[in-house]
């Protein structure tokens, strides 16, 4: 994660690198008005077979973060830089032609919307056959075979008839389920799963969850997760990263992170969940203001205008990643949790700040630490 | 996918069939009574698009599979007419109806020169179709390559091919295909005397000028479709799958753009026949004594008066060829839009 961010992975002594390694990635868009920076000095590591989850709101820079990894996005107009490692192996400056070994084969991503990531004039079984002609030396049989079998293990009834159906003639979880299978074809070692389940109803998304962390349990793959939803990463990441503005605004363990927040936008994010015991037709909480423009973002802390606690220091000056526990890091100068916190959020609650007016209707959130979601323990 | 650019092809009789259409609904809701309108009101501009093809679509179908089957069967020798070029000078300018005898075995009457008008026209049908499949089939496959590159690729390389598209289209049709006509007898004469080679087979030039003009026609659509098509999702799905560029335009993107291409080809053919009788009432046409609609007509353009018939028989051949070609164009576009059709 940060220069000294290897010290907290749990198989840190051993000599191998990460399976992944971003140190400094910043992506940019040339606009007509300036560079957006999408993704703005990001760093992170992962090891083989552990899950990172992305959180962040729209605009955050999370699926810019995935494809600038994996180096996705159109070359033109993109400015990109940083160092990307993939077993210690520097990626970043690849072209598309020497990227199309680890396409597929090495890395591979599940996108937001299974309506728009299948080809509708395609079968379902060219479109997984496709990257195992193309990766692997295997004959036509063979990869159809191999076709049938994953869409079994992606628990798809009937895979032999399936495979010469067109998408459109499956239903929005099955299409999910075929993507996952397009993704694990070629046995990739990283997967990026961008919103799986954004588009799919909530009754499937559970199952598509579980069927993507089965999955990844019996491959031992690494997963970046990426969401908008924290209930999504309580249960299944190891790790979990909060992105603002395209930076890591806060990042730790799951427990840990869902047991002892310091930054005030998780703590906004998380209170923003609906609870069940909240009686019918309270008011929803939310994040008052939006994301800050990102060509040219204010001074200071970027989440200063929406946040609780904000202070005249957080408008002046950004705050760096702090550490606040081994492999707990956070940006913030007055982190929720501490006695400067409580004051800082005290005086602008007494001051009638909105943002912290709307966390103060909120019992759970105005304490130093929010319950996580029921299921977080297990992260 | 955008729509077939009606304002790309200049004369294209396209809103006839937008007319034939919308006549068939007004002559439903007539017949139909009430329930009918309100059929009508409620499917609006998407009524066309039900199951079945219709019958209008069907009628189309069977005319042009009877022309088409004619003109395949006049040419293998099968059909029971005689010689295009058999000369009854005593039955010459005799209309269908004429009474005195002299023509009473020809269901068309005959021409200036006293020939079978039902061979000429089942004859002149052939050259009518090749020179059309042909010029827009070279286009389809010429523009079709460069637009899905320009379309797919993007970037300076689109920004050449779509400048081209368009110094092409900024020359009125007409007069380009007549400049390429002039060009391509002048040059093929010049290789050598032989006047019986391919290239200087009528046909094969009139297929070559035809052709080059629609390029930029079925190009420009085939860009426009490709670019919408390469930013969807799967493509970048398949990117990320590690297919190659190629693959990916192939499999990926021109499956999608087919659809839009076969229903402006399909009009394409349509406009095609006009220009072929356009060439030769220029007298770049198809040459005499080969027939061809459009020859018919520029030969005997002079007798309107005298004898109508001649001029009349081709020219309501092509006007329903025409007719059928444009609806079925309608009718494909609409049927095979897979973007509305529900992904």
């Amino acid at each position: 994660m940060t220069a000294a961010g290897d010290g907290h992975a749990p198989v840190a002594s051993s000599p191998a690198p990460p399976l992944l390694d971003v140190r400094d990635l910043r992506t940019g868009f040339e606009t007509d008005r300036g560079l957006v920076k999408a993704v703005d000095g990001v760093s992170l590591s992962l090891e083989a077979g552990r899950t990172l989850g992305v959180v962040g709101e729209s605009g955050s820079g999370k699926t810019v973060l995935s494809r600038s990894i994996m180096g996705l996005l159109p070359r033109r107009g993109t400015v990109r830089e940083g160092s990307v490692r993939f077993e210690g192996t520097e990626i970043s400056h690849l072209s598309p032609k020497e990227m199309r070994a680890y396409w597929g084969a090495q890395m591979a991503m599940i996108f937001q919307d299974p309506m728009t990531s299948l080809n509708p004039v395609m079968k379902i079984g060219a479109q997984i056959t496709e990257s195992i002609r193309e990766h692997l030396d295997v004959s036509r049989d063979f990869a159809d075979d191999l076709a049938e079998n994953l869409l079994a293990s992606v628990r798809i009834p009937e895979p032999r008839r399936r495979l010469k159906e067109y998408p459109h003639q499956l239903s929005g979880g099955m299409r999910q389920r075929v993507c996952i299978a397009v993704a694990l074809a070629c046995g990739p070692k990283l997967l990026f799963a961008d919103e799986p389940t954004t588009a799919l109803d909530v009754t499937v998304q559970a199952q598509v969850l579980d069927l993507i962390r089965q999955q990844q349990d019996e491959r031992f793959m690494a997963m970046v997760l990426i969401t908008h939803d924290l209930g999504v990463v309580a249960g299944r990441a190891d790790e979990i990263a909060v992105m603002y503005a395209g930076r890591i605004v806060e990042r730790a363990s799951t427990s840990v992170l869902f047991a002892d927040m310091k930054m005030p936008y998780t703590e906004a994010l998380l209170s923003s969940i609906p609870k069940l015991g909240e009686p019918p037709h309270s008011r929803l909480a939310t994040i008052p203001g939006r994301p800050p423009d990102l060509v040219n973002p204010p001074p200071g802390c970027k989440f200063a205008p929406r946040c609780a606690y904000v202070q005249d220091r957080c408008r002046e000056e950004e705050p760096p990643l702090l550490d606040a526990s081994p492999g707990h890091q956070y940006r913030c100068w007055f982190p929720v949790g501490t006695p400067e916190g409580a004051a800082a959020f005290e005086r602008n609650r007494r001051a009638g700040l909105v943002a912290a007016a709307a966390i103060a209707a909120e019992p759970v959130a105005a304490g130093p630490a929010a319950a996580p979601p029921s299921d977080a323990a297990g992260g | 996918m955008p729509e077939p650019p009606r304002d790309l092809l200049p004369g294209t009789p396209g809103d006839v069939a937008d007319e034939l259409v919308a006549d068939s609904l007004a002559g439903g809701t007539a017949i139909g009574g009430f329930e009918t309108e309100l059929a009508a009101v409620a499917l609006g501009p998407e009524g066309r698009r039900r199951k079945g093809l219709g019958i209008g679509a069907w009628i189309a179908i069977g005319w042009m599979v009877f022309i088409v089957g004619v003109a395949v069967l006049a040419q293998l020798g099968l059909l029971p007419v005689g010689s295009p070029t058999n000369v009854v000078a005593s039955c010459a300018r005799k209309g269908p109806f004429a009474n005195d005898g002299t023509a009473s075995g020809y269901l068309l009457g005959c021409d200036g020169n006293g020939r079978d008008m039902v061979a000429r026209l089942a004859y002149g049908s052939w050259s009518s179709l090749v020179v059309s499949t042909g010029a827009v089939t070279f286009g389809f496959l010429i523009g079709g390559f460069l637009g899905l590159i320009a379309g797919y690729v993007g970037g300076k390389i689109d920004t050449v091919i779509s400048g081209a598209f368009n110094v092409l289209l900024s020359i009125p049709a007409i007069v380009l295909a007549l400049a390429l006509v002039a060009y391509l007898q002048a040059s093929t004469k010049g290789v050598s005397g032989n006047q019986s080679g391919f290239f200087h087979d009528p046909k094969v030039i009139l297929i070559l000028a035809i052709g080059v003009v629609s390029v930029p026609l079925l190009g420009r659509i085939t860009r426009a479709s490709a670019l919408s098509w390469s930013q969807r999702e799967f493509v970048l799905a398949a990117k990320a799958q590690g297919a190659r560029n190629g693959r990916i335009m192939v499999r990926e993107v021109l499956p999608n753009v087919l659809p839009a291409m076969f229903s402006i080809a399909l009009l394409g053919i349509a406009v095609a026949i006009v220009a072929e009788g356009t060439l030769a009432i220029l007298g770049v046409g198809v040459k005499p004594p080969t027939p061809s609609w459009g020859n018919i007509i520029a030969l005997e353009r002079g007798n309107l008066n005298s004898s109508p018939h001649i001029v009349f028989e081709p020219a309501i051949l092509i006007f329903l060829t025409v007719l059928a070609l444009n609806y079925l164009g309608d009718v494909v576009r609409a049927r095979l839009d897979v973007r509305e059709a529900g992904i």
